[in-house]
């Protein structure tokens, strides 16, 4: 079978082309997204990062005029196959955005506000569920004494993880990551590093981000991006030490973009 | 019974309806409905329910009348209310895998519920203090028992006040009555109003984004 996955390939990319309307933003992107790793997507501002991100899980699909070409196979799957429902697709690939979005609801219906309408499962459930989800997420010690409170007291960086560990409350396979960090101080982005490193044991993430060294400390691949293309993708180590594209080793080096 | 229909009317045209040439086709025919004046409301209410459904001068036709009435308000405010929910709770929900219908029904339209309801009794309030539509289709100008719900002839207080006012030939005799259905008239306005207002500032203390 042509589309068989192996065993540590998750989502793969075929000759992606990307349209809002009538502006490509995306040019024939072809590439492997590994289990189990974590895979970073750098580039210049406006290469098209977030728009492939928010691809992988059909989120682009609510935007007017936006169009696809290709295909995106998720363990072997087409998701943009016309029989494929994009809700069940985006219960499997979860994602987390750049602002904190939380629900203006308590923490504890934050968490749980996606297994309650997806699954039949029970209040003890949800409460199990919820400690767990804020115990990957680190967030439970600081949360646990006020589930009942407004997730809208919480700080940034406390709001982001509320946002994981809603993510993670759905069990998805793979955690899209839209430079989760950009909005937090420096201890937060270090809490949420940490945690990108202990989730992948589990998760798949993909994640964007501006920060090179970030980038270069958390990431197992990184894909660079310019205007649409993807320029190289390799080990990080390699891409932040010895790239075998020129553009990339500008960029790195901060000689452009 | 407008409130419904005008809030499905907006769900309809800000969050399924792609926005082409027919949705703002829909909202100019809306919005143009708004400024009508009301006594065209009251000549349809006639023509429509009365005559033509053969309701009779009933309550149940000037209600419905005054349905009409105030639906363009109400799918105004009501559009007004949803796109003020921000769209990062739409992607969040979404995101999480929660279907469509559903993040309307359980974050969209909670979100925009105080905006929802401050604009619709407004609009209420409006209907509260026209008089041609009912002119037409349920009032009489003085009846002495209670109307029987839904199919009896009533007496509107604006219609009232003016029928007092201008016909009869003891108009000075009858000012104490008209000044007591005045009263009536304001309070009850008065009284709506206040309601949005409480609603708008209860619910907006609640929500802060
Ligand atoms: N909804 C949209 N409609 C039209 N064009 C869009 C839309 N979203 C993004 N674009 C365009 O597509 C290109 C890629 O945008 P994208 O958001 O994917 O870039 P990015 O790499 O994530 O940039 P940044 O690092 O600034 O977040 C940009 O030129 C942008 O202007
Ligand atoms: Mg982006």
């Amino acid at each position: 079978m042509e589309n068989a996955p192996s065993d540590t390939e998750i989502i793969k990319t075929k000759n992606i082309d990307f349209y809002y309307g009538t502006f490509k933003a995306l040019t024939d992107i072809t590439m492997t997204f590994e289990k189990n790793k974590v895979t970073a997507l750098i580039g210049p501002s406006g290469c098209g990062k977030s728009t492939l991100l928010r691809l992988l899980n059909r989120m682009n699909d609510l935007i007017d005029g936006a169009r696809v070409e290709g295909e995106v196979l998720f363990e072997g799957m087409n998701i943009y196959d016309p029989e494929v429902d994009p809700v069940e697709i985006r219960r499997r690939i979860g994602m987390v955005f750049q602002k904190p979005n939380p629900f203006p609801k308590s923490i504890f219906n934050n968490i749980t506000y996606g297994p309650r309408l997806t699954s039949t499962a029970n209040k003890s459930a949800l409460e199990a569920l919820a400690e767990q989800s804020l115990k990957q997420a680190v967030l439970w010690e600081e949360a646990k004494d006020i589930l009942g409170r407004s997730a809208m007291i919480l700080s940034g960086g406390q709001q982001q993880r509320l946002c994981i560990a809603r993510a993670l409350a759905m069990k998805p396979d793979v955690l899209l990551m839209d430079e989760p960090t950009s909005a937090l101080d420096p201890i937060s982005t270090a809490k949420i590093e940490e945690l990108i490193d202990e989730l992948k044991k589990t998760y798949t993430i993909i994640i964007v981000t501006h920060n090179m060294q970030q980038a270069a400390r958390i990431s197992d691949k990184t894909g660079f991006f310019y205007i649409g293309k993807l320029i190289e993708y390799n080990a990080t180590e390699k891409i932040f030490t010895n790239p075998d594209v020129k553009q990339t080793e500008d960029y790195i080096t901060g000689r452009f973009g | 019974m407008a409130l419904p229909l005008g809030v499905v009317a907006a769900i309809y045209l800000t969050e399924y309806a792609k926005q082409g040439k027919i949705v703002r086709a829909i909202r100019v025919g809306v919005n143009s409905l708004a400024g009508v004046p009301s006594v065209v409301f009251g000549l349809f209410g006639l023509g429509f329910f009365v005559v033509f459904m053969n309701f009779g001068s009933y309550i149940l036709a000037g209600a419905l009348t005054l349905g009409i009435l105030i639906l363009p308000t109400i799918i105004g405010a009501s559009e007004e209310a949803l796109k003020g929910v921000p769209q990062t709770f739409r992607e969040a929900s979404l995101a999480l895998g929660v279907s469509k219908w559903l993040t309307i029904w359980k974050i969209v339209l909670p979100s925009a519920l105080p905006g929802i309801l401050t604009g619709s009794i407004l609009g209420i309030s409006r209907a509260a203090g026209e008089t041609a539509p009912i002119m037409f289709t349920a009032a009489t100008f003085f009846t002495a028992k209670l109307p029987q719900p839904i199919f009896d002839e009533v007496m509107a207080l604006p219609y009232h006040v003016y029928v007092l006012a201008t016909s009869g030939t003891h108009i000075e005799e009858t000012r104490p009555l008209q000044f007591g259905t005045v009263l009536v008239l304001v309070a009850l306005v008065l009284g709506v109003d206040l309601i949005a207002i409480v609603i708008r500032s209860y619910m907006g203390r609640k929500k802060r984004w």
